[in-house]
């Protein structure tokens, strides 16, 4: 390998590999998120039964498909590594920028770290059913965080390739389980008698607290956007692979509530740790399980592949525009991803996977996320106010402008009552944790940004400006 | 010693491979390569090649 010093890095510059195109897009998106569909949407059951089950589900497809259509329009104009991060620079500012790229990297490392904890306790019920009991889960909890993060550091293609392949793997078995149900290959027939005898045994509040799980559907979705400058085409490729990522969704989604609560009992749902593979154990065929055991381990490793690749782009983008150390902002040479990123965000993915317990790394990944859709309501009608249709060239632009972003807005206040009643001091935790680092934003951090640069759009001066 | 045993082994052993094979070439490409161009990659260079935003 030569060096290059001097004159001559004057003259290169080097960047993201632009390499995807629509289908990776659907892989990052639908694999971080379709891990959702093999657990933690059942809890919302639990919260409220089988129908707030079902309205959750819609509801949040719902936001869900409000979020996909906002992102799809921002995103195919604002085609940059950061999505949201960098739409909120250029639209709000940069302290709400500096926070949505917090929301972000948190969100997404502690999915990381709640998918690396589901893989070492999956391999261990494997385990205990061959009779094997006390199996260490560590190594394999960093071995998923460390693999993923080797991959994701060699390239994007490779790491997108692999996404893309065990995602359509797990959507592909819950596709057939739903068919083999229906052909009647179940032991036990579906049964949805308890929506006439219980339709709601915890009334409505019980619909509004099974809200906050109803979000375990589609959470992260929104992720697709990360890939905008890695893609051939931004604004041919984020549509698509947005648009196509929140419809396969929803009908994954909508199958697995199908199955899920015909098979099983709704008492039980609310409180299973792997409803579809629970599911296929009622059926009693083997093959079914084995294919859905499989389907779960892949969606598991999806959604990790997913987190780290949108986790280190945030960071990445932070650390080019100099609100954070701007050793962050590097490329690698040959294999062009954001490696030091990669790298620096492995020990704190372990942190968590390691020492916090599933449920409240969770929280606070979906508590990112919320805060991050909150943002993305109010982005879209200032993007609308600033540059009009007619002033700027938008590679989609989403139809029934404002309603999805009134939408969006309304389900997210919904959502923060849900999540207050059930994680009201988590809440709290981590808005005055937001404070506090604007604050340090504000008063230290703001000093070393060059503010000229980080403004790269050739767009027309805003509307009212 | 069971096959879970020989796999907790194994998973210890992959992990340090990759993490030293992370850390190694990130070393080999920060001591290779000048600061300057590592870190010469600027947001919106599309823009200013493929996208003009103009209608």
């Amino acid at each position: 390998m030569s060096t290059v010093t001097g004159t001559a890095a004057a003259d290169k510059r080097l960047s993201l590999l632009r390499v995807l195109g629509p289908v990776h897009v659907w892989a990052l998106g639908v694999g971080i998120v379709l891990v959702g569909e093999y657990m933690g949407w059942n809890f919302s059951v639990g919260k409220g039964g089988m129908i707030a089950g079902l309205v959750a589900c819609w509801v949040a497809g719902l936001l869900y498909t409000s979020v996909a259509m906002i992102d799809s329009e921002v995103t195919s104009t604002v085609a940059a590594a950061g999505g949201q991060y960098a739409q909120a620079k250029h639209i709000v500012g940069p302290l709400m920028a500096f926070n949505v790229g917090l929301f972000l990297v948190l969100a997404y490392t502690m999915l990381e770290a709640g998918n690396a904890i589901t893989i070492g306790y999956l391999l261990d019920t494997v385990a205990q059913m061959q009779g094997h009991t006390g199996l260490n889960q560590k190594p394999f909890i960093i071995l998923t965080v460390m693999f993923l993060a080797w991959l994701n550091y060699r390239g994007v293609l490779v790491t997108l390739n692999f996404s893309f392949v065990i995602t359509a793997v797990a959507f592909i078995a819950i596709l057939i389980l739903f068919f083999a149900v229906e052909a009647g290959v179940s032991a036990i027939p579906l049964d949805f008698s308890a929506i006439t005898t219980e339709p709601l045994p915890y009334g409505w509040v019980g619909v509004l607290a099974a809200l906050h799980f109803g979000l375990w559907y589609y959470l992260g979705i929104e992720g697709t956007t990360q890939a905008a400058e890695e893609v051939r085409s931004p604004p041919r490729a984020l549509p698509y692979g947005t648009m196509a990522g929140i419809i396969t969704l929803v009908i994954a989604a909508t199958l697995t509530w199908y199955v899920c609560s015909g098979l099983i009992p709704w008492e039980y749902l609310g409180q299973a740790g792997t409803p579809l593979f629970d599911a296929t154990r009622v059926t009693g065929s083997l093959w079914l399980m084995i294919l859905l055991f499989i389907g779960t381990i892949f969606s598991t490793l999806a959604s990790a592949n997913g987190c780290i690749n949108d986790a280190s782009r945030a960071w990445f983008s932070m650390g080019r525009d100099r609100y954070l150390p701007t050793w962050f902002g590097a490329v690698h040479p040959v294999y062009r991803t954001p490696y030091r990123s990669i790298v620096f965000l492995v020990p704190i993915a372990l942190v968590f996977a390691l020492g916090a317990p599933l449920d409240q790394v969770i929280t606070f990944s979906i508590l990112s996320g919320l805060l991050g859709y909150t943002f993305m309501s109010f982005n879209m009608i200032m993007f609308r106010n600033k540059w009009p249709l007619k002033s700027i060239k938008r590679g989609y632009v989403h139809p029934f402008h404002p309603m999805p972003a009134l939408v969006l807005m309304i389900l997210c206040a919904a959502t923060y009552v849900a999540i207050f009643l059930g994680y009201g001091t988590q809440l709290i935790a981590m808005m005055c944790y937001f404070i506090l680092v604007s604050l340090w934003f504000h008063f230290w951090r703001y000093r070393f940004v060059r503010r000229g640069d980080q403004f790269t759009m050739p767009w027309p001066r805003p509307q009212g400006y | 010693m069971d096959l879970w045993n020989v796999l907790e082994y194994l998973a210890w052993a992959l992990s340090a491979v990759f993490a030293l094979h992370m850390v190694y070439d990130l070393y080999r490409v920060d001591t290779t390569f000048d600061n300057e161009l590592l870190t010469s990659s600027r947001e919106g260079e599309i823009e200013l090649t493929q996208e003009r935003h103009e209608i």
